[in-house]
């Protein structure tokens, strides 16, 4: 928990002279990696992050999109890994609080939660159980007392995160584009803290993110009270319409250290603060815990001297306390005082810029052979794997973890969980679409093409809702930056992004590096989540009925791509191989294909193939409408698999379309002028989940009975082990 | 042009689907609604409140119970009196029973969880002013999100409740471990209800892809009970 020795000198050398115990109290909050990006910053740079819809505006904690009538889309990504793996229930709790507050720096209403949780072995491990049941109930527990809507998300289970566990939580907000709160301040404005009292939960929580998870210090975990969160909101947003805010910074990683030192910075002001008057709930703190307490539900505010009165009178209404606890000068200097005596006085530029790294990178030796295929064991009852793959942690139905969220607060929610993306309705009559999507287990075999296929899943999940795809926000999560190896995977990750997003012009509008993910067994998997808003014009793609001999398309191609699979993994238990490829070109004509379909309303049903291939695709769609399907294995197309291999390969690319016979010669004939790869691989008939090859039975699985084991197993593990 | 029909949304520390209802009642229904801060007094000229759902005082203690003590449910309680219609949705069920205007108890649902899901309710009373537009016995397609939402009653009190009707609506399969599969109750003058389930997030063809029109219905009960009285 303290600076390194050559920072150490960096900072002497800036400040000319030696620190005060406060002074490297602070600058060792801001400076870890987990504030200041040391290792990472110059690296994210290469991310496109303007755009046609970006509205930039200097301190914005969140990434702000114009989605026209004067309304605009607010989105922010944070993990709280750490402080989950040690105490799940509240660290997940406080990971959606600190990205909520991100959300209402902006000014903005939040309007959903989605969430990307990661653990060990379920089936194996009850430690990974109870960090999955508890994450779960801790966000639960949070959104649904906020009455913001925890609207989609994904869960995965992987050996590398045995003892750990990835809690990620994107969130979404809206609001008038005029109201919008455009960080401004000038000298003699006073600066607030409002919300909750400062304890000593959380002390040093950011340098606990930035090192190895080697104790498990639960005191560097925040205590999580959702109640006082929800009265900020509503206080702050009154605040808001009565424009009382000139400018306003969530308290997150570092306290009050990294809040005061970054919002002065950005708008090169100084502050001068005196901590007697930070409402604290313990007695006895000390100025060092005051300034580096991660105590949650904590806002900073800016404001005219004038106004202060009726920003005091809101909180009295909501019940929350408010401080004057310092004021802004103009010489860009953070001053901490104690009463009349000085603690700490420190130019903000030195304090919210550390020193940059440049990290050597060197390629993992384990890449040589990993693509390297074993000799798998002949697979004799693909029926029976079909059934083992639905009942399955990764694959099974999600309904034990999104029926604990309220999903329909809001009253926005269209498209609900358990589809490909969620949609919501926004008051100028558009619609916005949100997913995230993960996939270590391809970026472990290929950190850069894995990557990309994690960003095009997204991207597909949101097109088969109807939604053009206009931001993303991305998460990388890596295990330790200072081993070459580990700094490699993640370069050549956010590589991979860049190059899609540039590709694709879908502009990185927020996003947040995570290291030092190990656990005693070693490094996590490399581990990027992106997350994808898209919107739609006029009307989202709802799930519709799927009816009797309705056919289905397969548009993309399938081929020998099973690295990272389920099928490998999680029947084989192999790991390794090689994992699919996006083919930039072929993706964006597949993706605008579909767009226009569903746009000439000629789609019933859009499905994305990924995690279980075709086989888990066509059996969701099944299992969902209660209807059994008829399909052709030698209709796909692509390359000449065996048959496992064309029911379980997770090339990207592809999306199952169902229709109605009546407009099959019209799709057709479409994608034929498009020259989209596809073919009509089946139709829906019956109650048995049936795929033949040549007129022979190669799997035959009762809807009914598949339903019940996907619908079940993910709830009844948790709760019967 | 909005009609001339007043409704109350009281709103407590810790609500959050006031704005919901306050959407329906006005966007959709076209009723003049306004919000009232729990510690206020209500004016005279209300034709109806509404307690909105959501974790009035974050549920701390037992839901419901802390909000049931605040200023404005004296005026509340005035008004369900008066046989003003009053109609509290999940929070507001639980706050309605803290205060006394309702028999009964809400406890954790049998699953121990947080359960938020679609189900269907039966109208087993359709003489109160929510729901005398609907059919008896018809069926309401309509989430609930609750992790206290399991009505209990004793056997005497249910008796008492069958005998008085009023029991309002109750779940077509058992989904928390309710008494009698309760989902609704009224008080014995049938102008004070609650139930567990959001209406207010059914009634939208766009956010309800099963039926919409049901939920609805209990809305327009309301504005045709208004109607007839004034």
């Amino acid at each position: 928990m303290s600076l390194k020795t050559q920072e150490l000198a960096h900072l002497k050398s800036k400040i000319k002279r030696e620190p005060t115990n406060t002074e490297l109290q602070i600058v060792a909050a801001e400076w870890s990696e987990h504030c200041s990006y040391k290792s990472s910053k110059k690296h994210l740079k290469m991310l496109p992050m303007t755009g046609p819809l970006v509205i930039s505006e200097k301190g914005f904690d969140s990434g702000v999109l114009d989605v026209g009538d004067g309304y605009v889309v607010t989105v922010h990504i944070e993990s709280h890994n750490h402080p989950s793996a040690v105490e799940p229930y509240g660290g997940a709790a406080t990971g959606v609080g600190g990205v909520i507050r991100d959300i209402l720096s902006a000014g903005t209403r939040p309007i959903a939660i989605l969430d990307g949780l990661r653990f060990g072995n379920i089936e194996k491990d009850p430690q990974a159980r109870w960090l999955f049941k508890n994450a779960v109930v801790g966000i639960a527990d949070y959104g649904n007392c906020l009455g913001i809507p925890t609207i989609g998300g994904e869960v995965e289970f992987d050996d590398s995160y045995t003892n750990y566990a990835l809690v990620d939580v994107a969130a979404i907000g809206f609001g008038k584009k005029d109201r919008l709160i455009k960080n401004n301040a000038k000298k003699d404005d006073v600066v607030v803290l409002l919300g909750g009292s400062t304890g000593r939960d959380g002390i040093g929580g950011s340098q606990f993110a930035s090192d190895l998870l080697e104790s498990e210090d639960t005191s560097a975990v925040q205590i999580p009270d959702p109640f006082i969160e929800q009265l900020i909101i509503e206080a702050i947003l009154e605040a808001r319409n009565h424009k009382l805010i000139k400018a306003m910074k969530d308290l997150g990683g570092g306290g009050l250290s990294c809040a005061i030192s970054e919002i002065a910075d950005s708008l090169s002001i100084g502050i001068e603060l005196d901590v007697n008057s930070v409402h604290t709930r313990e007695q006895n703190m000390n100025i060092d815990e005051i300034m580096i307490s991660e105590s949650q539900e904590r806002m900073l505010i800016i404001t005219d001297k004038t106004k202060l009165k009726k920003l005091e009178e809101i909180c009295k209404k909501f019940r929350i306390k408010c401080s004057v606890i310092g004021k802004v000068t103009s010489n860009q200097i953070m001053h901490v005082k104690k009463g009349a005596k000085t603690f700490a006085k420190l130019p903000t530029s030195v304090v919210a810029n550390a020193p940059l790294l440049d990290r050597p990178s060197t390629k993992p030796k384990y890449l040589q052979t990993i693509q390297n295929e074993k000799k798998l064991k002949p697979t004799k009852d693909l029926s029976n794997i079909l059934l083992k793959m639905l009942s399955s942690p990764n694959l099974a139905d999600k309904n034990w973890v999104y029926d604990q969220y309220d999903h329909e607060v809001g009253i926005r929610t269209v498209v609900k969980p358990g589809y490909d993306a969620s949609v919501l309705r926004l008051d100028n009559g558009k619609f916005l679409a949100a997913k995230i999507d993960g996939n270590p287990k391809q970026c472990y075999l290929n950190p850069r093409e894995g990557a990309i296929g994690c960003f095009e899943e997204a991207c597909r999940n949101v097109v088969c809702t109807g939604a053009r795809p206009i931001g993303m926000v991305d998460h990388l999560q890596f295990g330790n930056p200072e081993d070459p190896e580990i700094f490699w995977t993640f370069l050549e990750s956010l590589k991979g992004l860049t190059d899609f997003a540039k590709y694709f012009k879908i502009p990185c509008v927020g996003g947040k590096v995570s290291f030092y993910n190990e656990t005693i067994k070693g490094p996590i998997k490399p581990s990027p989540l992106i997350g994808i808003l898209g919107l739609i014009e006029k009307k989202p793609l709802q799930p519709r009925t799927i009816s009797k001999n309705d056919p289905v398309l397969l548009i993309g191609n399938t081929t020998n791509e099973l690295g990272g699979s389920e099928y490998f993994e999680y029947i084989h238990n192999f790991v390794g191989g090689r994992c699919p490829v996006v083919d930039f070109k072929t993706s964006k004509m597949n993706m605008n294909a579909v767009l226009e379909l569903i746009e000439k309303n000629l789609i019933k049903v859009a499905h994305d193939c990924s995690k279980g291939g075709i086989a888990i695709a066509i059996s969701e769609l099944c299992m969902q409408n209660k209807i059994g399907c008829q399909i052709e294995l030698e209709k796909i197309p692509g390359e000449k698999l065996s048959e496992d291999r064309s029911l379980f390969s997770e090339s990207h690319s592809r999306y199952l379309l169902v229709i109605e016979r009546k407009n099959l010669k019209k799709i057709q004939s479409f994608l034929e002028r498009k020259a989209i790869t596809y073919d009509v691989i089946g139709k829906f008939v019956g109650d048995q989940i049936l795929f033949q090859k040549n007129s022979r039975p190669i799997i035959k699985l009762s809807v009914d009975m598949a339903r019940q084991s996907w619908m079940k197993s993910l709830g009844e593990l948790v709760l019967h082990g | 042009m909005k009609i001339n029909v007043k409704v109350g949304i009281i709103v407590f520390p810790g609500s959050n689907c006031d704005r919901d209802m306050f959407h329906v009642l006005t966007d959709v229904f076209n009723l003049d609604a306004q919000f009232f801060w729990h510690e206020k007094n209500l004016p005279s000229g209300i034709d109806a409140i509404v307690l909105p759902g959501g974790f009035s005082y974050g549920d701390r203690l037992r839901a419901g119970i802390i909000a049931a003590h605040s200023p404005i449910i004296k005026d509340v309680k005035k008004l369900a009196n008066k046989g003003i219609p009053i109609l509290g949705v999940c929070n507001g069920f639980q706050i309605l029973v803290e205060s006394g205007l309702l028999p009964g108890a809400l406890l954790k649902n049998n699953s121990l969880s947080f359960m938020c899901k679609w189900t269907n309710l039966i109208v087993e009373n359709n003489m109160t002013p929510f729901t005398n537009k609907l059919k008896l016995h018809q069926k309401i397609p309509i989430p609930i999100a609750n992790g206290e939402g399991r009505y209990y009653v004793d056997d005497s009190t249910l008796k008492k409740l069958k005998k008085n009707n009023q029991i309002v609506f109750r779940y077509s399969e058992a989904v928390n471990g309710s008494s009698f599969r309760i989902a609704g109750i009224c008080n014995e003058d049938g102008n004070v209800v609650g139930m567990m389930p959001h209406p207010e997030r059914a009634t939208e063809s766009v956010i309800n892809p099963i039926d919409s029109k049901p939920s609805s219905l209990i809305f327009e009960s309301l504005l045709s009970t208004i109607g007839v009285q004034q």
